[in-house]
């Protein structure tokens, strides 16, 4: 099983961090992984995206150019990334922002409100790791335990404190994501 | 700093630094450059000045990095510098003066499209720069292509061999791909620095002092105003390169057993063609990968045996066409020889090259 997967969207959104946990995750479950950044000058509002791969291969390339995966977090992404997404793939979005919706009917569509329930959390911080918990009820690549495992690798540790609330964030995802109707 | 033998997610540039204390390297001299910052940052981070008395400085410029380099490489200390594509331009004429005077060390380049200050996105359009001198005179460095995370960190080890076994630069010609992208590896255990006696043993050329005993000076340098003399120096490099020919070749191969055709690349390039590959054997065509690990000695004898078993060959590089001319002059005419690459920071697809291949099948 090989999943390629592409998160984006805009910078200080943690998509980035979102990758590397996801990828560390890999790494405990003993599969192959890759992260491959789009680097530049990104900073906060630009766009960033990351190819994220997971695999019980050896990974070839780290750079794809369809997906088995799509996490869009706004509207250019969504628009950059929707015709990419293999057929029978798998495409995640924010409602937050979206004007127009995923229109592809030969893939999987999903939407979670990560944004208004990190609002309601009061926790702007903990957005991607709602959006990571959508991911995993999606597509359970990684256990829930492999990935508090591996927040505890990615995070320097004083801020290990952190891990209960990104692990409640996590959980909250899974129940918040939802099919397309 | 106790990661041995644990397997860690990283990037190939913090691989490097990480690498260069582990192994042992007395130094590391370097000035911040997109897309290889981390390296410097990783070392500001680790500060193995603390641990392993690693020196570790940000230079003023590339320029003063490369002649630190050439101070320490000439005193028998085991050093590096790091920088991309427009940086490393400004260290050739250190990296032809170090080749000149027979001092060893580093130079790792990850790459970026040019020309000029050109982009910050992956390149591969250095390959004439490092392989063919982009400083003045007859001199060659060894050039070795990581196309892993994982040989980022090996090849400082393997740079780090070689650069005293020759007495000569070695260059770590990476990409942004392979400095950008994390992946698994395994660091090595740590490696004592040499001690100075241990220095002063096995350098006995190094200039680093007379030492108790009051052996005469060692001069190193690579001006020699007499002709005959420069020409008896230049036979001796050339000599050296042969030597070097004959021993260092390094590459890899993949599906080429039976393969009709032949892809050749080095560093992202070999993984992007690596995908496309497997796309190729899915449909029952025979493609296989060739894979130099040193650009320079190039893999030119296992290339003509290989012209010889397929019907056709490309190459695939992040340039217009660079590495293409060796491939071409090792396979002579063999068999035909194509290219497929994308320049200025775009890089090939896995499905551009399974097209470009597709197209020569006809």
């Amino acid at each position: 099983m090989t999943n390629e997967i592409i998160i984006s969207g805009f910078g200080g959104q943690g998509v980035l961090s979102l990758g590397k946990i996801l990828a560390y995750a890999g790494i405990m479950e003993g599969k192959e992984v890759s992260w491959m950044p789009a680097y530049g000058p990104e900073q906060r509002g630009g766009t960033a995206n990351v190819t994220v791969i997971i695999s019980d291969q050896p990974i070839s390339s780290p750079i794809v150019n369809r997906y088995d995966t799509a996490i869009v977090l706004n509207q250019p992404s969504l628009d950059k990334f929707e015709p990419l997404v293999k057929p029978e793939g798998t495409l995640i979005y924010d409602t937050y922002g979206i004007l127009t919706p995923p229109s592809r009917t030969d893939i999987r569509r999903l939407h979670i409100d990560a944004m208004q329930a990190a609002a309601d959390m009061q926790n702007a911080k903990v957005f991607n790791m709602l959006v990571l918990g959508g991911l995993l009820h999606a597509c359970p690549i990684v256990s829930i335990d492999n990935v508090v495992r591996a927040l505890r690798k990615v995070l320097p540790e004083r801020h290990h404190h952190l891990i209960p609330v990104n692990e409640a964030a996590i959980r909250r995802g899974m129940e918040l994501i939802q099919p397309l109707s | 700093m106790n990661e041995t033998s644990e397997v860690v997610l990283l990037k190939g540039n913090e691989a490097i630094a990480k690498a260069a204390y582990r192994y042992g390297y007395d130094g590391y001299f370097g000035y911040p450059i997109t897309p290889q910052s981390e390296v410097l940052e990783t070392l500001a981070l680790d500060k193995p000045w603390e641990t392993t008395g690693m020196v570790v400085l940000q230079a003023e410029s590339e320029v003063a990095s490369i002649n630190m380099v050439y101070g320490g490489g000439a005193s028998g200390k085991c050093v590096l510098t790091s920088s991309s594509s427009p940086g490393v331009a400004l260290m050739q004429e250190g990296i032809s003066y170090m080749a000149g005077a027979e001092i060893p060390g580093l130079i790792v380049n990850v790459g970026r499209g040019g020309p000029g200050l050109g982009t910050i996105q992956p390149g591969q359009a250095d390959y004439h720069q490092a392989v063919y001198g982009g400083g003045n005179g007859d001199y060659h460095c060894i050039v070795l292509a990581p196309y892993s995370v994982q040989e980022m960190a090996d090849h400082v080890g393997l740079a780090k061999e070689l650069m005293f076994k020759w007495r000569n630069p070695v260059i770590i010609l990476s990409d942004g791909v392979i400095g950008q992208m994390m992946e698994k590896v395994v660091l090595p255990p740590f490696h004592p620095r040499r001690t100075d006696e241990e220095v002063r043993q096995q350098c006995p050329w190094a200039a680093n002092g007379r030492g108790k005993e009051g052996r005469r000076p060692n001069i190193l340098t690579s001006l020699d105003l007499d002709p005959t003399r420069m020409e008896t120096h230049n036979r001796h490099l050339s000599e050296k390169y042969k030597q070097m020919e004959q021993a260092e070749v390094r590459y890899e191969e993949y599906h080429t057993d039976d393969a009709e055709y032949i892809i050749v690349a080095y560093g992202c390039s070999a993984r992007i063609s690596m995908k496309a590959i497997d796309l190729l054997r899915h449909e029952g065509i025979k493609a296989g990968l060739l894979r130099p690990i040193t650009l320079w000695p190039f893999p030119e004898q296992r290339l003509a045996e290989l012209a010889e078993q397929c019907k056709a060959m490309l190459t695939v590089e992040a340039s217009e066409g660079q590495m293409v001319r060796d491939v071409r002059y090792a396979v002579a005419r063999r068999c035909p020889v194509a290219f497929y690459g994308r320049s200025g920071g775009m890089l090939p697809s896995p499905d551009e090259v399974y097209e470009s291949l597709k197209g020569m099948l006809s």
